[in-house]
């Protein structure tokens, strides 16, 4: 892949790639 | 125990969250372990029919080698569960065991036993932070909620908040199935939890275990889920506190999603632990189409959680049915699957309480067609005899399986007596008791029942419990 | 630039953290928050902070280039939000 495309888009990186947070009670299944 | 094949992983990359998670996990999130099948209670709806020990649960000892591989698994929390899991006399034992082993626990009660001393345990350092208490509730008065879970309830539930409250125990759980009769009283048990320093918790009922029986006159109706659903779109934004356990994600398609995975986690992040050692998707769904195994017989719950032929299909992309073709599928994912198998649904199409209305239409063409089956439930521990508490709705049905139901009014302390169960008789209490304690338990029985009442006790508790 | 970068940090002590097939699982027990970590370098990160001199150092150790050095920092901040990770009071 072109080195400047792929920087292009490691730049548009955000923090919600990386991380999402998940509520412990917000899985069905568990009454 | 059957093994699937082995199958090549086959997850896409950069898949969202949630459709990672439908992939399956090597452990669960979390799941819900059953200690027991005993209760004092016999409430109308109970999902896992619950009433009578089942000899067959499993030890101490064994117990805590399950809490040790959940531990080697990295298991966050455990709901337990039951039955009423403090009527088991190793109870504390285990939950402190669990809570030094780096398993956290949350547990559900209907109360009977948080006294005073062991909401100042619960409080305490010795539980690390790592306990969570959830205390059932299913009417913010005791008209609604006794209705149901039985005469006394009520006060056995709000008597545990307040000794809770009172020892500083802080953030218990009211966790609520909404029902037809309870579903006007959502302000009000908002306001019991703040009054107690609580988190209100409002689950979805399902038609399992007992529930089957009453799920006609008991589900919300139509117009009831929209109310639901806008107030739960109101009280669960940034910084409100109800939960709902995700069980409402068949509600998305009302527009919105709920706060939540929105998807069903059975035999993908969450499953059933069952007091004998069975191994179940889900607690909603005991029953041997939901069995993936048994720990004890399968070489452990690691081995069923990861090899077990049932869980592996529910881990391989589902298609949807007859469900797929609708716009509104992304959001609620066809519903819940025990909502559908135990009303007679096929699996393959919409949730009975389907908000655009094919479910109800799917039961109608079913019914119409006289293909109606609904199964049975392949466990069934409900109490052989009534007890002083049986609810007022189960005494009311006019299809009672065992005998003429037994008055509330009853006087006679000999009136659910049933000559053919005998002294340490398989039911809940000991039911040849001539005097029952407060909490429903056998006050002055002097033998041993095989039940989970008086189980261990030869002699009698001046508590009125055993 | 995030000061993050320069400042020493490390895991929190009640935070487990669980490997999955797509990045790690972290779980609070304290205040029972459960975070995703979706991608197995970012999981690298949060492991190695602990022993970097700073953030930075440990974002080198894992080989993350510096063009994504600002959206692991925000992603950081929300681990620290939280309290997945925390400041150490160390010398440096």
């Amino acid at each position: 892949m072109n080195p400047e495309i792929a920087e292009d888009q490691a730049n548009e990186l955000a923090a919600e790639d990386l991380i999402e947070e998940v509520s412990i009670d917000g899985m069905c299944g568990v009454y | 125990m059957t093994i699937a094949p082995e199958r090549p992983t086959q997850r896409p990359q950069n898949a969202s969250l949630v459709q990672q998670f439908e992939y399956g996990l090597d452990a669960p999130i979390c799941l819900t372990w059953e200690l027991t099948y005993a209760c004092n209670l016999e409430c109308a709806h109970c999902l896992s029919s619950s009433g009578r020990r089942d000899p067959r649960e499993l030890s101490t000892e064994q117990c805590k080698a399950v809490i040790d591989e959940l531990q080697r698994m990295q298991v966050f929390y455990v709901n337990i569960g039951g039955g009423e899991p403090t009527i088991r006399p190793d109870f504390w034992e285990l939950l402190e065991y669990a809570v030094n082993h780096q398993v956290g626990v949350k547990f559900s009660t209907n109360g009977v036993r948080i006294t005073p001393e062991k909401a100042a345990f619960l409080a305490s350092p010795a539980c690390h932070g790592y306990v969570d208490v959830q205390v059932s509730l299913d009417g913010a008065t005791a008209e609604v909620n006794d209705y149901v879970r039985g005469p006394g309830s009520y006060d056995t539930a709000l008597r545990a908040l307040a000794n809770l409250k009172d020892a500083g125990f802080e953030d218990a759980k009211i966790s609520v199935v909404c029902t037809r009769q309870n579903i006007g009283q959502l302000d009000e048990f908002k306001a019991l939890a703040d009054q107690y320093g609580a988190t209100l918790r409002l689950t979805r009922l399902r038609p399992s275990g007992r529930g089957a029986d009453v799920w006609d006159e008991l589900h919300p109706l139509p117009e009831q889920q929209r109310e639901l659903y806008d107030w739960l779109m109101k009280h669960t934004a940034e910084g409100e506190e109800v939960l709902t356990g995700d069980s409402f994600f068949h509600l998305a398609a009302f527009g919105e999603s709920l706060p939540g995975l929105n998807l069903c986690g059975a035999g993908r992040v969450v499953c059933l632990i069952d007091p004998v050692g069975d191994v179940y998707a889900c607690p909603f769904a005991i029953h041997d189409n939901f069995l993936a195994g048994n720990l004890l017989s399968d070489g452990g719950f690691q081995r069923v959680w990861q090899t077990s032929a049932l869980f592996n299909e529910l881990r391989a992309p589902q298609t949807g049915g007859a469900c797929a073709k609708c716009e509104f599928f992304d959001s609620c994912r066809g519903g819940c699957m025990a909502a559908k198998f135990f009303t007679g649904l096929p699996l393959d199409g919409p949730d009975p309480e389907c908000v655009q209305g094919y479910g109800e239409q799917a039961l109608d063409q079913l019914g119409m067609a006289g293909d109606r089956a609904i199964p049975s439930a392949s466990q069934d521990h409900s109490k052989a005899n009534p007890t002083r508490n049986q609810p007022v709705m189960l005494t009311l049905l006019t299809d009672r399986p065992s005998g003429p139901p037994v008055s509330a009014c009853a006087e006679s302390p000999l009136a659910s007596f049933d000559p053919g169960g005998s002294v340490g008789s398989r039911d809940g209490c000991c039911a040849t008791s001539s005097t029952t304690g407060a909490d429903g338990c056998c006050a002055t029985s002097s033998t041993t029942g095989a039940d989970g009442c008086c189980a261990t006790s030869s002699t009698t508790g001046a508590d009125g419990g055993c | 630039m995030d000061a993050l970068l320069g400042e020493p940090w490390t895991l929190s002590p009640s935070v487990a953290l669980r490997p999955e097939p797509f990045g790690a699982l972290a779980y609070h027990f304290g205040n029972r928050k459960l975070t995703f970590l979706k991608r197995p370098e970012l999981v690298a990160v949060v492991r190695g902070l602990g022993a970097a001199p700073d953030v930075r150092g440990a974002l080198e150790a894992a080989g993350i280039p510096a063009s994504q050095h600002a959206a692991y920092a925000s992603a950081l901040r929300g681990l620290a939000a939280t309290d997945m990770i925390r400041p150490r009071k160390d010398a440096a």
